[in-house]
């Protein structure tokens, strides 16, 4: 056997046992992306909403981070739970839904927004604000095969 | 802006974005910082332990917002005489990013009394607020501020000469104006790729471009002074003949704005005349003849009689008599 031929089955060797282990252990897919809500206001003083690619965006303009989701496994899986650590240059929009499960402290503690608080250094606590909240997450109980979904969350840039 | 979308198993190449940290400023998230986000997924699917599964990082700059502010730290109109006066700005960045702003004048505001003309910009190099000649940078043309960083600020003295036919209360504004070095325009005119780390700039409110007006206004206060003689002769009359005695009063009138410093009168006494010992006055109020005693001097070859400080409106009169030879 000459030396190229011992290196290309060394090869396949590594590239045949790579290959199912990352089928194996990916039935679910994640698919991040982010949009930037665009609000224009014509003549007439009426103003739509539209969400564009991120073109230009500066501090003040709002974001909208969404995941897409897929179950391409045959396989139900359970306590399906996405989590999403806040970038810091954002803070969570004012007009996220309450019912939002978030963390204000790097994801110790979970709850809606309203039913968490701050502590701050001298001891003091205070009700959490959307610029606390470090994480969001959403749980499904199961996520069957072949099923997708999105979740997103708005965000505006400090 | 940029775009860019990783794989999660390129993150390890971007720890040193990752490094740069992002203080909190009024102008908010610095220009060209990151902003990268990862969902993170957990799930069971009934064999061993609960599995993780990363997204992508979807990536994306934020850009360069472009925003300046002038302001007068002048706290009213500078009271101002022919001659250099300084007009004092504070000039503020007030976008993300690090800017240098071009700074023009403008001395022929419309609605002027009169105008100034610039002589130079400087900046408060020492920072002591007060114009220090020799001391603080001349800015050369184009006038262009240093870089500054986000909400950094400086001050700035703009140098002017006021003209010597300025008339009291006349009053001038001077106009400084800033313009971000990397362009203007109405608020959200882009530069693309001109910002820092080649992110796009973008005009805010400010339209990239403040000013700011100075105020002078000229308080000139002139001094008439008016010289007067009686003459009583021997006889009872008002005869210039020898041996007639003159009386000399030197009013000075004060007008204008503002006050005169050190007001001084003095006059030579008239040849062929002799000074009468004793006899000057201040207002009416008698003066010794010596120096240094009190407001006035004489002497046989001339009087003098320092009034000191005299506000505007006020008037002093000093008389001093003769005889003729």
């Amino acid at each position: 056997m000459t030396n190229i031929m011992k290196s290309m089955i060394t090869a396949l060797a590594i590239f045949g046992l790579a290959l199912p282990a990352a089928a194996q252990e990916q039935p679910i897919s994640l698919v991040g992306d982010v949009m930037l809500e665009k609000v224009e206001t014509n003549e007439t003083g009426d103003s739509k909403t539209t969400l564009v690619e991120p073109g230009v965006i500066v501090p003040g303009d709002r974001l909208i981070f969404g995941t897409d989701y897929a179950n391409s496994g045959s396989e139900a899986v359970e306590n399906f739970v996405v989590t999403n650590p806040l970038p810091k240059p954002v803070r969570l929009a004012s007009d996220a839904d309450p019912e939002l499960t978030v963390s204000v402290d790097g994801g110790k503690n979970w709850g809606t927004l309203g039913a968490l608080t701050v502590t701050s250094e001298a001891g003091e606590a205070r009700a959490a604000a959307h610029a606390d909240v470090t994480h969001v997450r959403w749980t499904l109980a199961v996520v069957k095969p072949g099923e997708k979904g999105r979740v997103e969350y708005p965000a505006i840039i400090r | 802006m940029k775009t860019q979308t990783h794989l999660s198993l390129s993150l390890a190449a971007t720890p040193l974005f990752l490094l740069m940290a992002m203080p909190a400023h009024a102008a908010g998230v610095s220009a060209g910082s990151l902003i990268e986000n990862t969902a993170t997924a957990t799930y069971d699917d009934g064999s061993g332990p609960p599995k993780t599964v990363d997204s992508n990082t979807v990536v994306v700059a934020v850009d360069e917002l472009l925003d300046v502010t002038v302001t007068s730290l002048d706290t009213g109109p500078i009271a101002t005489q022919p001659g250099e006066e300084v007009l004092t700005f504070e000039i503020t960045n007030t976008g993300n990013g690090p800017e240098a702003y071009t700074l023009t004048t403008n001395p022929a505001v419309a609605g002027n009394d009169f105008d100034t003309t610039v002589d130079n910009i400087a900046v408060d190099t020492n920072g002591n607020g007060t114009y220090d000649p020799g001391v603080d940078t001349i800015l050369t043309g184009p006038a262009t501020t240093p870089v500054l960083a986000e909400d950094e600020n400086i001050t700035v003295f703009v140098i002017t000469t006021v003209p010597a036919d300025v008339a009291d209360t006349d009053e001038s504004d001077v106009e400084l104006t800033a313009e971000a070095v990397t362009g203007t325009g109405p608020a959200g005119t882009t530069f693309t790729g001109d910002g820092v780390n080649g992110v796009d700039a973008i005009t805010g409110l400010t339209e990239a471009d403040g000013s700011a007006i100075g105020s002078l206004i000229a308080g000139v206060t002139t001094v008439d002074l008016v010289k007067a003689a009686s003459v009583a002769d021997p006889f009872g009359g008002t005869s210039a003949v020898p041996g007639s005695v003159v009386t000399f009063t030197l009013t000075a009138t004060v007008t204008g704005s503002g006050s005169i410093a050190d007001l001084v009168i003095d006059d030579a006494i008239p040849t062929d005349t002799s000074y009468v010992p004793g006899t000057l006055t201040l207002d009416g109020g008698a003066l010794t003849d010596a120096s240094g005693d009190d407001a006035g001097e004489a002497s046989a070859a001339d009087i003098s009689v320092d009034v000191g400080t005299v506000a505007s409106g006020s008037s002093h009169a000093v008389t001093f008599d003769v005889t003729i030879d």
